[in-house]
């Protein structure tokens, strides 16, 4: 009956969904579709500071942000042109694989599982973390293997509490999990002394311990239980697009590596004489057509958000003091070693 | 046009002849919209390359649950993780429904008694609880709950072996010892002796019309034969003792913060409403009803018991099945506070593997179960208080 | 002793006794008629000492009402700056500040509304066509159509969003539950399969489940192409789930409505369609406005779930100002306020609620 009614209300809709689900299978691609809306719709974070988070006036900021921004202005030439979509944990995935948003940049490991199984494919890591543990100093425990019988809080949804399990297994500890569905309500609980522990991204500890009264009351134990590489994601099965997002973090990660930034980015594209620079900033050669764009792609990527190294610094240093450590470029000891633009 | 059909078919005229024709159409439209949604539902998934089909019940789990019922640890299946949700969920429902009830009988009672403080005060109570949402009620509760407790190393220790802290309530656990077998037989054979007497002093009472007091005596019956059985089975029962050690007592047996939020707020929740249902059911009894058997001499108990009761539960009982059905429901709001039901670990399920179809639709068909049990057994009560009636 | 004349003299009257002197009396028979009834008062009025005076000192007298947190913490009592410095963000949300008269004005307008349906100026058909055209224009407003500014609905958020959702859903709910109800009672046996199956399949799950597939699978059953946002997948999900709610309170006044009405009607000439938008649906929605106000109510306190899919409602804005790290510790004042919220907006409904009630189901609304 309801269904009927629909379908008597919506007589042409309907019609119109069947053709359209006819044709579904030859979508044009998300590059076009971008351009044809004018904006990039990206799944962000409902609030991770230094990640996405948006600010006072509702300016969505952090590192996850800005690569939103920084495809944006590759695409459409401006960086301003995103349509941000706050996602649950649970929709991080589902959301990118069914098309609702264009990408996800949303503090998410690259798993095998995801990459394989859920429909989406990752792009480029922008973020190499680890999960770890905060406790507070007053329970005196200066190594996670310690937490035996401990309390620990913790978000669903994630790979958090999978690599809880495996530590716990692998070191025969029994823990005790509460399980909450978002971030917030696992570090009030946290907080009002439910746990003896909270786990998490170490990089989000610290932002958390940087939000509580007296940070200091409250330690990072040194322990990393898990490798997170967090990448931006795309839908599996359009691999123009999935080049693009990938492309655009390795030119900010290789503008910062060629002393790109976006004070100079106009400068260098006009004069700099290092090859590699005046192939990015499409002064020689048409990398940007290579993937679709335009040659500038990078020079309008830089100017929207500047390179990596200012993103990190101004989201993730400035803010919540977070050391570059292993999130340094590979010529100063860290990972970040951006494939070769040519 | 098919509202036409709908009053012809009602009212006594004749059913024009289309009707089948266009029910058939009607049909045909909602199987083409469902095969429709269907067929979309299928090419999306293959498209994105999420599985289908329910094979990933018996893979690892691998998360971790922190409240179960059954022994359970993460390397189960996901079919088993999602039995223990199933199970939480129905522990908390079925205790609720139980609390709920006595809490929303007091309250309506309160609320038509002739003490105006106590009735004001139950006004209050479900004036203001049924108009606030649960999911603030439990906020409330579970924040409330974990500021007033202490941490276990300053545990609120109650009686030797129960304790209260912020990681919830915790008690001795009875342990079956040698003889429990024989002191388990006893008391069954108590409670059929018990019930026997029972049935026979109504029976004895329709017969020679003199008062035999069987319900107490059946009582009295269970209770002096257990407590022989037990002392004669010298100590069945012995009780493991929680003790702190480390961050938090081990052993015992324990009610975590969360359950005990939940059930709280399911319970204070509800009772609002079961009350009213008892205080509508309670003034729908004309009073000259109870006038009449109390000029009659009829005792105050009885009147209670035999006149207002079977007409008031005339009324409440329908309304409170649907408040119990609803309680049920309400129950997945665990997921906002931490307690591991089917609906929050479904959830995670569906964060892992992305098949949210197959959850949604145990979800469905659990919830769908648990409510046809409850109207089934609310029927069968019902239709005792509507004999009781005549 | 014959010619001795009886005088007839009235004692002196006595006092009433003291059971009919007003006060007293109303104490003996309200709060100490028995034994039982004098402990029961005595009892409660020990457990109202020992908590109320402290919360209406906490509430009232030690609270703060202007400074900042600092002043607060001096004064321990409640720290009403907190909600006012959080006032707009658990109103409007991230709502754009510039833009934030769009929203003030809908509510204003919203309020009046009420305010005339409540004092029973507006009536009939005007009544109805102003709660839908209502919602419409604040909606192009908000959203920012015709050239305004527009305002994508990933940035509207607090006490706005609940009654947006609440309102819409009760809207469009009604008439679909009407039209079920109609499926379900007057329906050849095909249409009435089908309503009993949707409404006995909705009723039974929890709305929170419905949200997870509308924000969740939604996408997947839907065409690749057509796209739609979060904020509409959810509203759908409400107003299904509503409707089917709806549909149950209307069927109750479809049955309360005699057969001889449809008869009398048909057989008057008017056409069955005629029949049922005109003289069977009025009535039975007259029969059921109670009840309609009680599933209104539950709509609203419903909408709190939608932090569990990913939208910052009312409740949603109130705990995240209650972790904002400028004010720490001042919890309890904004789950307070959002009690007084919630609490204030379902007691002015299920006081209309009352009130339709008393004027009965024959009285013209």
């Amino acid at each position: 009956m309801r269904e009927f009614k629909m379908f008597k209300n919506m007589k042409y809709t309907a019609v119109a969904a069947c053709a359209l689900g006819a044709t579904s299978g030859l979508s044009a691609g998300t590059l076009d579709d971008v351009k044809a809306a004018g904006e990039l719709a990206c799944g962000v974070s409902e609030g991770v500071s230094g990640f996405s988070n948006p600010n006072s006036d509702g300016v969505w900021e952090g590192l996850d942000s800005d690569v939103c921004r920084a495809v944006a202005a590759a695409v459409l030439g401006d960086g301003d042109a995103v349509r941000f979509v706050p996602l649950a944990s649970k929709q991080k995935v589902l959301a990118v694989s069914s098309g609702q948003v264009d990408m996800t940049s949303r503090t998410t490991t690259w798993t095998m599982k995801r990459d394989s199984a859920e429909g989406v494919d990752f792009t480029a890591v922008v973020f190499y973390d680890g999960q770890g543990f905060m406790t507070s100093t007053q329970i005196g425990v200066s190594s996670a293997k310690e937490l035996d019988g401990a309390t620990v809080c913790l978000t669903t949804g994630t790979t958090t509490e999978l690599n809880l399990a495996d530590f716990a297994r692998a070191n025969n500890l029994s823990i005790e999990p509460v399980v909450f569905e978002g971030k917030r309500e696992a570090v009030e609980a946290y907080a009002s002394g439910r746990c003896d522990a909270l786990t998490t991204d170490s990089s989000q500890l610290a932002s958390f311990r940087a939000g509580f009264a007296d940070p200091s009351q409250h330690v990072v134990l040194p322990e990393i239980i898990s490798k997170e590489p967090l990448a931006p994601l795309v839908a599996h099965g359009d691999n123009q697009w999935k080049d693009i997002v990938t492309w655009v973090v390795y030119g900010l990660i290789s503008a910062e590596e060629l002393g790109v930034t976006q004070e100079n980015v106009a400068d260098m594209a006009a004069n700099s004489g290092n090859p590699s620079v005046q192939r990015m900033l499409g002064s020689s050669g048409n990398t940007g057509g290579m993937i679709g764009l335009e040659s500038d792609w990078m020079v309008n990527a830089i100017t929207a958000v500047g390179n990596y190294g200012e993103i990190y610094k101004r989201n993730l240093t400035d803010t919540l003091g977070l050391e570059r450590g292993v999130n340094a470029q590979w010529t100063d000891g860290g990972l970040l070693y951006a494939m070769p633009i040519r | 046009m098919s509202k036409q059909k709908r009053i012809a078919s009602k009212t006594p005229f004749a059913p024009k002849i289309g009707s089948i024709v266009l029910q058939t159409i009607i049909l045909g439209i909602v199987l083409a919209i469902a095969y429709l949604l269907f067929a979309n539902t299928q090419q999306n998934l293959s498209a994105k390359g999420i599985k289908s089909g329910f094979d990933f019940l018996w893979e690892e789990a691998g998360l971790p649950i922190g409240d179960t019922l059954i022994e359970y640890n993460p390397s189960r299946g996901y079919g088993y993780a999602f039995l223990v949700g199933i199970l939480n969920t129905l522990l908390v429902s079925f205790l609720a429904i139980i609390f709920a009830t006595i809490l929303g009988v007091l309250v309506g009672v309160s609320r038509v008694s002739n003490n105006w403080l106590l009735s004001k005060c139950a006004a209050i109570y479900v004036e203001t609880l049924r108009n606030l949402p649960l999911l603030l009620t439990l906020f409330f509760v579970y924040t409330v709950v974990l500021a007033a407790l202490p941490h276990p190393k300053e545990a609120i220790e109650i009686a030797q072996g129960y304790y209260l802290s912020n990681r919830g309530v915790y008690l001795p656990r009875p342990i079956a010892q040698q003889g429990f077998g024989i002191f388990l037989s006893a008391v069954a054979v108590a409670l059929g002796v018990g019930l026997f007497f029972w049935r026979w002093s109504i029976q004895y009472k329709h017969r020679t019309g003199r008062t035999v007091s069987g319900f107490w005596g059946g009582f009295a019956i269970v209770v002096v034969i257990s407590s022989l059985a037990y002392l004669a089975a010298g100590n069945p029962v012995s009780s493991e003792l929680p003790i702190y050690k480390g961050f938090n007592f081990r052993g015992g047996l324990s009610l975590k913060p969360e359950f005990t939020a939940l059930l709280v707020g399911l319970v204070i929740y509800t009772a609002a409403f079961i009350g009213e249902n008892v205080r509508s059911g309670i003034q729908s009894v004309h009073a000259g009803q109870i006038e009449a058997a109390n000029a009659l001499g009829v005792p105050r108990g009885v009147v209670v018991r035999k006149v207002l009761l079977p007409q008031a539960l005339r009324v409440t009982i329908p309304a409170t099945t649907n408040d119990y059905a609803s309680l049920v429901k309400n129950s997945s709001l665990a997921v906002a506070i931490g307690y591991p039901d089917m609906v929050s670990i479904g959830g995670t399920i569906i964060g892992q593997n992305g098949q949210a179809v197959e959850i949604i639709a145990m979800w469905m068909a659990i919830y769908l179960t648990i409510n046809l049990v409850i109207s089934f057994v609310m029927n069968i009560v019902n239709s005792r208080a509507q004999i009781a009636e005549r | 002793m014959a010619d001795k004349t009886l005088t007839f003299k009235p004692s002196a009257a006595r006092p009433a006794p003291s059971t009919q002197i007003k006060a007293l009396a109303w104490l003996r028979s309200n709060l100490f008629g028995s034994w039982f009834d004098t402990l029961i008062t005595l009892l409660i009025s020990a457990i109202l000492i020992s908590f109320v005076p402290d919360l209406l000192k906490w509430l009232f007298i030690d609270a703060t009402y202007s400074g900042d947190d600092a002043i607060c913490r001096i004064n321990g009592g409640a720290c009403w700056p907190f909600i006012g410095d959080k006032f707009q963000v658990l109103m409007i949300g991230v709502y754009p500040q510039d833009l934030a008269w769009r929203p003030a004005v809908s509510a204003i307008a919203l309020i009046l509304l009420a305010y005339l349906t409540y004092s029973n100026r507006l009536r009939g058909a005007v009544l109805i066509a102003a709660w839908f055209i209502l919602p419409i224009i604040a909606l192009f407003l908000i959203r920012g159509s015709f050239g305004m500014q527009s305002v994508d609905q990933s940035s509207w958020g607090g006490l706005m969003l609940s009654i947006m959702l609440a309102l819409v859903g009760v809207i469009v709910s009604i008439p679909c539950g009407v039209m079920l109800a109609l499926g379900r009672h007057y329906g050849s046996p095909v249409t009435k399969v089908l309503c009993v199956t949707f409404i006995e399949l909705l009723r039974g799950v929890p709305l929170i489940t419905i949200l997870f597939m509308a924000s969740v699978m939604m996408p997947l059953f839907l065409p690749a192409e057509l796209v739609i946002n979060n904020l509409l997948r959810i509203q759908i999900g409400m107003i299904l789930f509503s409707s089917a709610y709806m549909a149950e309170v209307v069927r109750g006044g479809l049955q309360a409505i005699l057969k001889g009405q449809a008869e009398a009607s048909l057989s008057l000439g008017v056409s069955p369609a005629k029949t049922v938008a005109m003289i069977i649906v009025p009535q039975a929605l007259r029969h059921v406005l109670p009840p309609l106000v009680g599933r209104c109510i539950a709509l609203f306190k419903d909408t709190s779930l939608v932090i569990i899919v990913g939208l910052l409602d009312f409740l949603g804005m109130i705990k995240g100002a209650a972790l904002d790290t400028a004010w720490l510790g001042f919890q309890a004042e904004a789950y307070v306020f959002a009690a007084f919220v919630y609490w204030a907006v379902c007691y002015s409904l299920s006081l209309y609620g009352r009130k339709l009630e008393q004027r009965g189901p024959q009285s013209n609304r």
